[in-house]
């Protein structure tokens, strides 16, 4: 029987559970290894060569070298293994959090400045395919 | 005896501990958040614990995917301070309490709550962020620190229901070691915060007030919210709260004792991504 995962109806969200784990288990693994600073130095050096040393699939890869963090949640990424490709890079969590939410750095720190994304019309998948 | 002398509750922002190390903290963003944490600081130096159980979270830190405890306890006599990325934070190591923390463990796991003993784990901002806003910057903590990692990262977390009954299991092994210690208990992370995908920077204010109210008044209800309603309403890191009924579970009220004492109560939006929530319960002497 199939797990109950009521969260599949939040809108713009990726819970990480334990599926999402196992299809993401390497490309989470390699964003570890940018802990030590001689990984980061070597990952710097030679992005594509650095990633070819992970059994990861092509796709995760290809969203790494993008740097488009919704595709890599997609294919099992999690944000705070994914945090470490951002600090490689130099990048606030803030600046990261933002660019996958499609507003401009400056539009996104204004809105959490202004209290945040409000809840209201945010809870339910169909409220976002209404609009 | 040892007891339980208090808990205290805040959020664990990694950008609060970069604006503290990077002597940011008088800028009027800044100020919002700190301003929160006066009060605390003079509390923390007019009520010293001997030890603070310190509940929190790693963010992918001392533990990857290789292994993933639902509820660690910290056992060591000593933890080192985490790479998370951006170089450790400039701040002291952390004592442990080692003789406490393997009481407690032996204690709560024969109440069967199946803990995960690590002696040897670094500690990352999820600990150190609270240590910061309620010690300042020392050259040495001032207290002993017991860290108890709860798993928040990767689904299903456990319950609030479950670590509001583990908080109480916390308490009973506290009373039962010898030697006169005052142990602080404090819950950390949240409040409302999302970090990942299109509805990243959700927040919920009337949410997370009323998650405060419940926490002070009516801790059994609150611990019965399920983890839909904490990732709908408060973000998918929100999640994090979950930790602060261990907190809550081990005060003195919940074993038929009197209703804590309000000491501080503060909530601020944002810092960075997240609603900063803060809370002192003091039990009565």
């Amino acid at each position: 029987m199939a797990l109950d995962k009521p969260y599949r109806d939040i809108p713009g969200t990726t819970i990480f559970d334990a599926d999402e784990s196992r299809k993401g288990y390497w490309l989470n693994q390699f964003c570890m290894s940018l802990m030590k600073a001689d990984n980061r130095a070597r990952f710097k050096a030679g992005e594509r060569a650095y990633l070819d040393e992970w059994p990861m699939t092509e796709a995760q890869k290809q969203a790494v070298l993008a740097r488009d963090l919704n595709r890599c949640i997609a294919l099992g990424g999690n944000i705070y293994f994914l945090a470490k490709i951002g600090a490689t890079d130099g990048r606030s969590f803030q600046q990261m959090a933002g660019s996958m939410t499609g507003l401009s750095e400056e539009d996104y720190r204004k809105m959490m400045v202004g209290g945040g994304r409000p809840i209201e019309g945010n809870r339910y998948r169909h409220e976002w395919e209404r609009k | 005896m040892a007891r339980v002398t208090a808990s205290a509750y805040t959020s664990h922002v990694p950008a609060i501990g970069a604006a503290l190390d990077h002597g940011r903290t008088h800028e009027p963003y800044w100020q919002k958040v700190f301003g929160g944490y006066e009060f605390s600081k003079r509390w923390l130096r007019d009520n010293p614990p001997d030890v603070v159980f310190l509940v929190y979270n790693d963010h992918a830190n001392a533990f990857s995917l290789e292994i993933i405890p639902t509820f660690a306890i910290g056992t060591a006599a000593e933890f080192a301070i985490a790479d998370e990325g951006w170089g450790p934070r400039p701040v002291p190591k952390v004592i442990g309490h080692p003789e406490l923390a393997a009481h407690i463990a032996q204690a709560v796991i024969q109440e069967d709550f199946d803990l995960t003993i690590v002696n040897r784990m670094d500690v990352d901002h999820g600990l150190t962020v609270p240590l910061s806003l309620l010690c300042g910057q020392p050259q040495a903590w001032p207290c002993r620190v017991i860290p108890f990692a709860v798993n928040v990262v990767q689904y299903p977390v456990p319950s609030g229901r479950r670590c509001f009954q583990l908080g109480q299991a916390i308490r009973r092994a506290v009373e039962s070691y010898d030697e006169p210690l005052k142990v602080q208990i404090w819950g950390t992370g949240g409040m409302s915060h999302q970090l990942q995908g299109p509805r990243a920077g959700l927040i919920n204010r009337e949410w997370d007030n009323r998650f405060l109210d419940r926490l002070i008044a009516d801790p059994a209800g609150l611990a019965q919210v399920p983890h839909i309603e904490y990732v709908r309403e408060a973000g998918s890191e929100g999640i994090e709260l979950v930790m602060w009924l261990i907190a809550r579970g081990a005060m003195a009220d919940v074993a038929g004792g009197p209703p804590p004492r309000v000491a501080h109560r503060f909530y601020h939006v944002p810092a960075s991504n997240t609603a900063v929530g803060h809370l002192i319960l003091e039990n009565a002497n």
